[in-house]
């Protein structure tokens, strides 16, 4: 690959999904985009890349996007964060949305679905205490091909060992062969769609809790702070971020802060964002706990 | 440090698993069959024991029946590690008092997180 080759995908990547390679990832790209080449008829990445300059190209443009991701995941991942989810924004969210009895759950990049289900299992633990209320999970992803495999929930027997209780395993899932395919309840509790990042939040709408894990790492500074500072625009002023063991906003934005003895977990920092007195005061009062 | 017992007929397995364990800084000692992991318990109780099913002379579920009768026999985590592949197997497992399961072929990652699982790390 010649170096303007090598330049041109760079610069492709971090346009298109925000992905930023450092200088020596020449072996990565052909690893990984070789075969693409190959499914698409061409002999090279030099090839790729001219077809790739067409900008009608959309579909070899995605298959190369998606080509470059890291899908890794598994069920009740770093396992703190689930902690978090039924210890403390549950319970408290359950008191603070009594009278709407509506949840709405943002899993930001759920690759293979891992994360949304195990979030499924947790509200299913919770059991009666949910009747009546309406709990809405979204995974989204950029990459049409781990959703595929989010929607269909079958697992195989590395996958399900990696995170998930055998217990869980026993209650919500059913074996044939070495696969295992998770509920059908669990699934319906899980609404699936493409979303890049990089794109307009609008059209979502607002959410109370954001997982936005494992995903951040692939990008620059000011596309991080970009992103979380959005996610900061559409979550609830009383919600809940979630970032990845590797992620923090410290250094990023202003628009969270940490949670105290809580790892990974960040509230809107109501009056870096110009909030009203009485809605932070409002906020305090309701932060009783810590 | 933890002292784990590895309960398995075959040396390979308990070669693999002994390497693994010790790098999670587990003392181990080793059993050949359900008897003989039996005699081990009742000289010095285990914190955790990874047991095989199928073997000569007791198998593992009969292990387990026989350990958790013991007195402190209640204390130790026990994790299957078998060829056992299917629900019912599993379920009879967790029944009898297993604490969690490892289904063959196993690695590292996946000892890890059992053991997180229960506690143990
Ligand atoms: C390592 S996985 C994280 C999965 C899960 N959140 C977890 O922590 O286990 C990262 C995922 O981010 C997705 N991704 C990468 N860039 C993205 C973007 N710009 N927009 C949305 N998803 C993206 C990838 O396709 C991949 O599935």
């Amino acid at each position: 690959m010649s170096p303007a080759e090598y330049d041109f995908l760079r610069q492709f990547l971090k346009a298109r999904s925000g992905l930023v390679l450092s200088n020596e990832k020449q072996y990565l790209i052909e690893s990984r985009l070789l075969p693409v080449a190959r499914k698409a008829g061409l002999a090279s990445i030099a090839a790729l890349v001219s077809k790739l300059r067409d900008p009608r190209e959309a579909q070899l443009a995605d298959a190369v996007v998606e080509a470059m991701t890291t899908n890794e995941s598994f069920f009740f991942r770093d396992k703190v964060p689930f902690d978090h989810f039924t210890q403390l924004m549950l319970p408290q969210l359950l008191e603070r949305r009594a009278a709407k009895r509506h949840l709405r759950i943002w899993c930001a990049a759920a690759s293979t679905g891992q994360e949304p289900y195990s979030l499924a299992m947790c509200l299913k633990e919770m059991g009666p205490r949910l009747a009546g209320w309406r709990v809405e999970i979204l995974g989204t992803d950029i990459s049409n091909e781990v959703l595929d495999r989010a929607r269909a929930g079958v697992y195989t027997q590395f996958e399900v060992q990696r995170g998930l209780p055998i217990q869980n395993l026993l209650k919500y899932f059913t074996q044939s062969g070495d696969q295992w395919t998770i509920s059908a309840e669990l699934r319906s509790m899980v609404q699936w769609r493409k979303f890049n990042l990089l794109e307009s939040f609008a059209g979502l709408g607002q959410f109370d809790i954001v997982f936005c894990r494992n995903v951040l790492i692939y990008f620059d500074q000011p596309t991080k702070a970009d992103i979380i500072n959005r996610i900061g625009k559409l979550l609830a002023p009383d919600g809940y971020m979630v970032l990845g063991a590797a992620e923090t906003v410290v250094g990023l934005s202003e628009a969270f802060k940490p949670v105290p003895d809580r790892r990974g977990l960040y509230a809107p920092n109501l009056v870096a964002a110009g909030g009203a007195a009485p809605i932070a005061g409002v906020r305090v009062a309701g932060l009783g706990g810590f | 440090m933890k002292h784990c017992l590895v309960v398995d007929d075959s040396s390979v397995i308990r070669k693999v698993a002994r390497r693994i364990l010790e790098d999670l800084s587990f003392a181990i000692s080793e059993a050949e069959d359900g008897q003989q992991a039996l005699e081990s318990c009742r000289q010095q109780m285990p914190d955790a024991i990874l047991l095989d099913w199928n073997m000569p002379v007791m198998d593992g579920l009969e292990f387990l029946a026989q350990l958790r009768k013991l007195d402190g026999g209640e204390a130790p985590k026990v994790v299957f590690c078998t060829t056992e592949n299917d629900v019912g197997h599993i379920a009879k497992a967790i029944r009898a008092g297993a604490n969690e399961y490892i289904m063959k072929p196993f690695d590292r990652e996946i000892v890890e997180a059992k053991f997180q699982e229960v506690g143990l790390i």
